[in-house]
């Protein structure tokens, strides 16, 4: 657990800490008056209602859309389930403003929707809602399908026997197993649509806006850091307060389950309801994930001079894009995919203790720590990569000039997603195998490369999978960090996307499609890696 | 030779004991078998040999070496685990190597071995199967041999035919028993069945909340038990208190003869269904059930005074409930039950 601690302490806590206290201490002391002022502005309340309410919505929604999903790639087999899968994730690994802009696309000024319809959604909050599902869709069924593959059907079937309904037989064994993944997911869900930034900015016009944006647009445009200190506090304190609210509800600890190859629950589609649920969870995945994606790659050939790979041609070359950039942008793809290989490397390790340190202790303590992992998706990522850049930055710690900065920062947003995805399926294992393991004599850790990692190896993977996407995809930490010549993938495209002209916007849509691309790559790559028999050690 | 030795050994949850000032020594060669209720503490005791549940107090020997330092994979111990507890991420062959793995026995040395305990078990060739497909006797026997694999000087077996079919279960104990005098494994088993126990054990431990209630061979447990508490749990419900002096008592049932050598005093006393016998004169008592037991018919009598009496009679001839009956005692079948041990 020193581990884990050591790593939050020093690459969290301090750097927010340090932005915090420079907001807020003068040369006069700390300036504590002003949290009562900024919170008195009448714009501010506004903000906070704002942004407590669409969280809500969004996680409602994603919720209703997503919870058949998983029910259906849990437990339904058909051909393509695995490209489908890798589909569903890619939107979560999206920069939020690529997400933004494909959803402009589709539902704002001259976008689809207009040309076929007439109908505009940007700047009302329905296309915020919708981007947030489309953004989240993957949290659900990846967080509660993986678990639900892996539960005993015949724990359902005991209670049909036993004379409990389809329904009843599912609320009754299904969804109490169910619900510890659930209400995680439903908590990151509500935690990334509470710190929201990119799709807000880009959908909410100037009407609508998040902690995160304000929090944004105080320390970038207004300088006011005092009012940004304030802000990060609020969200602070409200993150702080959904976990304490999480932390509670989730008290009871999930039981031992019952976990079996989740190769064989799954099964052809049996019936009409089944085969209307399928179709309806692929029709949703058509419209909600596919079309903008679609979308987005059409605009990304859509030159000028019709249909072309114009843009595609421009990224090769540096200097393209008027001066944005030292290297060409392709560049970009390398230094990503370094990065997020070393950010899944540091969130494995410090996420993969910190849930094997979860698992084997309890108490108030250890629940507390638990919350903890989870603040760095609560706390504004602009707030941490501009605290980064503030107090790493002389000995002993001058990372500023080491690559490791980057990694660092992004693995601060994977561990969370690893422990979430560890923790249950580690709890899981029935404490008795690794006994037996251990008077056969197996030493402890023995014990544990033998029993627990064959038995977690599938959530280990999927965590790395989230780990390295969210990795690839961060954006508001990374672009106060990242050195202008080594860019990531979503930095270059918010940089194009920041300057006029069609070239940049073409050239910002092509590189999102090879973002999206590589994305793709990865987890089919990920996909292929899971092990399809729980048995296939021998 | 002893090879396990507790010496005064408690464990305590809380402010409950789950194991409370035992004493036990199980000798080389020895096949002995801990018989409880539920929660009197018995596998807590296998826990306490194995290393995996720390002890409050009290001291554990294995060849004569104290074990509080040693960890669980060093003791050299084996346990089968009530539910089995097979790795479901391995096949039959691989969780029966898992032991000599962990030993870091050669591949050839693994296979060759784990083909000759799979051949001991009755499931030759099985190596490869996953252990999900397994019945509920091929994963007994499956996790006897991965006990059994790494040659432990003391096998532990708890609750072993607990889940297993009643036909299975008396077969394969005595499978085990001949396994175990084949061998010459030494052997600590904890179960809740006394048939089971005594079908195996050299020696039987009776236990309660923790603590030891009588310990002797079957024969000894059976024939005198030492506690109204044991005998009860033995299946004997027809206990008293009794003044017993020459020859006789004086019982809630009247007077019962007993054995020549008891005790005299107020103590408990004990007649085995089999000692209540139907006879033209003596206390009467009215049928209330009859239950077929194969070879007899197992009765239950209320007598004009006392509790309810057991008694087992010839199918020929069994009266049928409702009926008047007279009964004797046969004092081959009383014991007195000494009233200082009986809780």
């Amino acid at each position: 657990m020193a581990v884990p601690l050591a790593f939050f302490g020093l690459f969290f806590a301090y750097p927010v800490a340090a932005i915090v206290g420079r907001g807020l201490k003068t040369d006069a002391g700390w300036q504590l008056g002003r949290i009562g002022d900024v919170l008195a502005e009448p714009g501010i309340a506004g903000v906070l209602w704002f942004t407590a309410w669409q969280a809500l919505a969004s996680t409602a929604l994603t919720l209703l859309v997503a919870l058949p999903a998983a029910y259906v790639f849990a437990r339904l087999d058909f051909p393509g389930k695995q490209v489908l899968r890798a589909v569903v994730t890619i939107p979560f690994v999206l920069p939020t403003v690529v997400v933004g802009t494909a959803f402009l696309a589709l539902v704002g000024r001259g976008g689809l929707t207009q040309e076929l319809w007439g109908v505009r959604l940007d700047t009302t909050v329905w296309a915020i809602l919708l981007a947030h599902v489309f953004f989240n869709y993957a949290v659900v069924v990846r967080t509660v399908g993986g678990l639900w593959a892996q539960l005993d059907p015949r724990q359902e079937e005991a209670a049909r026997v036993l004379g409990a309904g389809r329904l009843a037989a599912w609320r009754q064994v299904t969804l109490p197993a169910l619900a510890p993944a659930v209400a995680a997911a439903a908590v990151m869900v509500f935690l990334f649509t509470f710190t929201s930034f990119g799709v807000v900015q880009i959908l909410g016009g100037p009407s609508y806006a998040t902690l995160e944006v304000e929090v944004y647009r105080q320390t970038a445009q207004l300088l006011d850091l005092s009012t940004a200190a304030v802000l990060t506090l609020v969200q602070f304190a409200a993150v702080a307060g959904i976990l304490a609210v999480h932390a509670w509800t989730v008290r009871r600890r999930e039981t031992a389950l019952r976990l079996v190859d989740p190769a064989r629950t799954a099964h052809p589609p049996r019936g009409t309801g089944q085969r209307l649920l399928l179709g309806g969870v692929l029709l949703t995945v058509a419209l909600l994930i596919v079309l903008p994606l679609g979308v987005l790659v059409e605009r990304s050939f859509d030159t000028p001079g019709g249909y072309g790979t114009g843009y595609y041609e421009a990224l090769s070359r540096a200097g393209s894009g008027g001066g944005t950039f030292l290297v060409p942008p392709l560049e970009a793809v390398r230094n990503s995919l370094e990065y997020a290989l070393a950010a899944t490397g540091i969130a494995l390790l410090v996420g993969g203790l910190a849930a094997a340190a979860l698992t084997r202790r309890a108490g108030p303590f250890v629940r507390g720590f638990d919350a903890l992992l989870m603040l760095p998706l609560g706390v504004s990522a602009v707030t941490v990569g501009f605290g980064f850049l503030i107090t790493l930055d002389e000995p002993p710690l001058d990372l500023r000039t080491s690559w490791l900065l980057v990694p660092l920062a992004q693995a601060l947003v994977g561990v969370p997603f690893v422990v979430r995805t560890m923790l249950p399926v580690l709890r899981a294992v029935d404490e008795r195998l690794r006994e037996a393991a251990a008077v056969l004599g197996a030493s402890p850790l023995r014990a544990w490369r033998e029993v627990d990692l064959p038995l977690v190896r599938r959530a280990l993977l999927i965590a790395a999978g989230f780990a390295f996407a969210v990795s690839l995809g961060e954006f508001g930490a990374t672009v106060f960090i990242a050195r202008a010549d080594r860019p990531t993938l979503p930095v270059a495209v918010a940089r194009l996307l920041g300057r006029a002209g069609d070239l940049n916007y073409g050239q910002a849509m092509a590189l999102s499609t090879v973002l999206m691309l590589v994305c793709a790559a990865a987890l089919l790559v990920l996909e292929r890696l899971r092990p399809d028999k729980t048995s296939g050690e021998f | 030779m002893t090879l396990l030795e507790l010496a005064g050994v408690s464990v305590r949850f809380g402010g409950r004991a789950a194991v409370d000032g035992v004493d036990l020594e199980v000798a080389e060669h020895e096949t002995v078998c801990v018989l409880g209720p539920s929660g009197s503490g018995k596998s807590t005791l296998l826990r306490v040999v194995a290393g995996l549940q720390p002890v409050s107090e009290g001291r554990v020997l294995l060849g004569g070496a104290d074990q509080a330092r040693v960890p669980a994979h060093r003791r050299g111990v084996g346990l089968m685990f009530q539910d089995h507890q097979l790795f479901p991420h391995r096949d039959v062959g691989g969780n029966v190597a898992f032991g000599l793995r962990m030993q870091g026995a050669s591949r050839a040395a693994q296979q060759a071995r784990v083909a000759e305990l799979l051949e001991l078990v009755g499931l030759p060739g099985a190596g490869r199967r996953p252990v999900s497909s397994l019945s509920g006797g091929e994963q007994q026997r499956v996790a006897l041999a991965r006990a059994l694999a790494p040659s432990p000087r003391l096998l532990m077996l708890d609750e072993p035919l607990g889940q297993l079919d009643r036909g299975l279960r008396e077969r394969l104990v005595v499978e085990l028993r001949e396994l175990f005098t084949r061998l010459g494994t030494t052997v600590l088993a904890v179960t809740h069945d006394q048939g089971e126990a005594f079908a195996l054990a050299d020696r039987v431990v009776v236990m309660r909340e923790g603590r030891i209630a009588q310990a002797g061979t079957p024969l000894e447990v059976w024939q005198r038990p030492a506690s109204e508490f044991v005998a009860r749990f033995l299946g004997f419900d027809n206990v008293v208190p009794a003044t017993v002096s020459d020859g006789s008592a004086v019982t809630p049932w009247g007077e019962v003869p007993v054995p020549e050598d008891s005790p005299r005093g107020d103590h408990r006393l004990l007649v085995r269904p089999a000692g209540v016998r139907l006879a033209a004169d003596g206390l009467a008592c009215e049928v209330e059930s009859r239950t077929f037991r194969g070879a007899h018919v197992a009765l239950r009598l209320r007598p004009a005074g006392g509790p309810a009496l057991e008694a087992e009679c010839d199918l020929a001839g069994a009266p049928a409930p409702g009926d008047r009956v007279a009964v004797a005692f046969a004092p081959s079948e009383v014991v007195v039950i000494p009233a200082s041990q009986a809780p």
